[in-house]
């Protein structure tokens, strides 16, 4: 594949009725990397996914894929009806033509390999959405669109499952696009921040985001410091990690200059 | 104007030999089964029960036009459930109305459409008993050729869109992301029905339609642990319904139609006391 973006989408309208739901929207996504899309609810960040994903067409605008994109696609949680029995394996393995072996290997990926033989009603939250992204992982994806993955899941879930999307991003290679109306946690991992409220208010590294007034306008002055904070926790945690991230420019000068109420001695460069 | 509507049950005429009748019924029940499990399932799992009892209200409108325009009963059934099928979709699809009020009224309309058209028919006697609530004893040779037919027919496509089938109905956007042509497959699922509810429609009536469907496949739940199970004991279920239900009718002298539904029933009660697998 060549070295343009996997996916992109440019000048992107979508009207509903009256309602201009998407106002000339442009996003793309690169192969290793990760872009996060936030905005309040009712902003169109789901209806811009299904554009993307050629489910829902615009009215104007272009949608442009990578020759021979596979895309691999874990929508919004969603029950399955109790009249339906349907075990793991085989909800997984409605992905396509594969072999028990593929399947308990997508499952080992994301570490819910011992219910592979479970009805798929009886999953928590935080398994269920792992079970959504084996089977997005069983198709060998080039690109993973996630839709508010962390749906449903607990606090503690939702790091880990952040951190399997990171992983399998390290692994694959492949580009990810996370829509998520909550900041802090799908922000800490991103590699870029797309803010959508009909149109694209700010957009850029996560650091720098916080600090962009549009974003202050969309989520609260408050929103920009908090996060600041929990990104400057989190890399602690994680900064050994990093360095085996080869897409993500690691943390240079840029970073520490980021956070408006830094401390200093916790500068790590 | 008084419609001339004959409204008699049918009973088994002594004339004629009991065994012939009997066995032609049980067959055709059962071959009705056979799809009627395995598609019921899929109503039940994609809730479309409603959807299904609507396009069983206009299969007396068949009936009619197949009088009016001399074509083969069976025929202008499936030709006109198949229509009535399409048209609902798009209704469906487009209207700002709740779907079950929608439902609704293209049910009523339909079959009130279907009955005042009979009652223009002025030459034919025409069993509207029969119509409304089977008449599985009157099923000739060229009925249950019909019936096989239509029921081999149906599980044969019902097979070869299975998977994808299956994948759309427990979500729709992911199959299509997938490679799955979402809309050919609703298309072709709600096809299915309106053939199968042609061909019901001489064994249970138009009223009794998606009984025999979405009983028998509600019955199965418990017993399976995989969409292709239920099916199938969906399918052995309905068999045994419609031949329990075929029996007591002999022995009782009870119309054969709500018979066949009664044994569902049973069937479906005697499920509950099975406990839930999980």
């Amino acid at each position: 594949m060549t070295a343009g973006p996997l996916l992109s989408g440019r000048g992107i309208v979508k009207r509903f009725g009256e309602r201009t739901v998407l106002d000339h929207v442009d996003v793309s996504v690169a192969r290793g990397e990760i872009v996060t899309l936030i905005g309040p609810n009712g902003a169109g960040k789901t209806v811009l996914l299904r554009i993307l994903l050629g489910l829902l067409k615009p009215d104007a605008g272009d949608v442009v894929r990578a020759g021979g994109l596979v895309a691999g696609y874990m929508p919004q949680k969603f029950a399955i009806d109790d009249n339906l029995p349907l075990r793991v394996s085989r909800f997984v393995g409605l992905a396509g033509r594969v072999g028990r072996g593929e399947i308990e290997t997508a499952l080992a990926e994301v570490d819910v390999a011992g219910r592979i033989d479970d009805p798929v009603q009886g999953l928590s939250g935080g398994e269920f959405q792992r079970v959504l992204l084996a089977r997005a992982l069983l198709r060998k994806p080039d690109l993973l669109v996630l839709d508010e993955p962390a749906q449903g899941v607990d606090v503690i879930g939702q790091d880990a499952l952040y951190d399997l999307v990171a992983a399998v991003r390290d692994r694959h290679g492949c580009g990810v696009l996370i829509v998520s109306h909550d900041l802090h946690l799908v922000m800490a991992r991103a590699d870029r921040v797309l803010c959508l409220n009909g149109h694209v208010c700010c957009q850029g590294r996560p650091e720098a985001i916080g600090r962009d007034p549009a974003f202050a306008e969309l989520f609260g002055a408050r929103a920009g410091e908090s996060l600041a904070l929990y990104r400057h926790r989190h890399d602690h945690v994680h900064d050994p990690h990093d360095g085996h991230v080869h897409h993500h420019p690691p943390h240079g000068p840029a970073h520490r200059h980021d956070h408006p109420h830094d401390h200093a001695g916790h500068s790590h460069g | 104007m008084a419609p001339r509507i004959g409204m008699t049950i049918p009973t088994i005429t002594p004339a004629i030999p009991m065994d012939d009748f009997l066995l032609r019924a049980g067959a055709a029940g059962i071959g009705l089964a056979l799809i009627a499990g395995p598609l019921g399932s899929f109503v039940v799992w994609r809730r479309m029960a409603f959807f299904g009892d609507a396009l069983a209200h206009s299969a007396l409108l068949g009936v009619a036009l197949g009088f009016l325009l001399r074509i083969e009963a069976n025929l202008a059934i499936a030709g006109l459930c198949v229509a009535f099928a399409t048209v609902l979709t798009g209704l469906l699809s487009r209207a700002r109305l709740a779907p079950d009020t929608l439902l609704s009224i293209c049910a009523f309309t339909a079959l009130s459409a279907g009955l005042v058209a009979l009652s223009f028919i002025e030459t034919v006697r025409v069993d509207l008993m029969g119509y409304l609530f089977g008449d599985i004893l009157a099923v000739g040779p060229a009925d249950l050729a019909w019936i096989w037919g239509g029921a081999v027919a149906g599980l044969a496509v019902l097979g070869f869109i299975w998977r994808p089938l299956l994948s759309l109905t427990v979500h729709a956007d992911l199959a299509a992301v997938e490679g799955v042509n979402v809309g050919a497959m609703r298309l072709a699922f709600v096809l299915l029905l309106a053939l199968v509810v042609a061909v019901a429609m001489k064994i249970v009536g138009v009223l009794l339609v998606t009984a025999l469907m979405v009983m028998p496949a509600a019955a199965a739940r418990r017993l399976a642990r995989s969409p292709e199970s239920m099916a199938a004991i969906a399918a052995a279920i309905g068999a045994l319904s419609c031949v329990a239900g075929l029996v007591a009718s002999a022995e009782f002298d009870t119309p054969s139609g709500p018979s066949v539904v009664l044994a569902a029933a049973f069937a479906f009660a005697a499920s509950l006391l099975l406990p839930v697998r999980r």
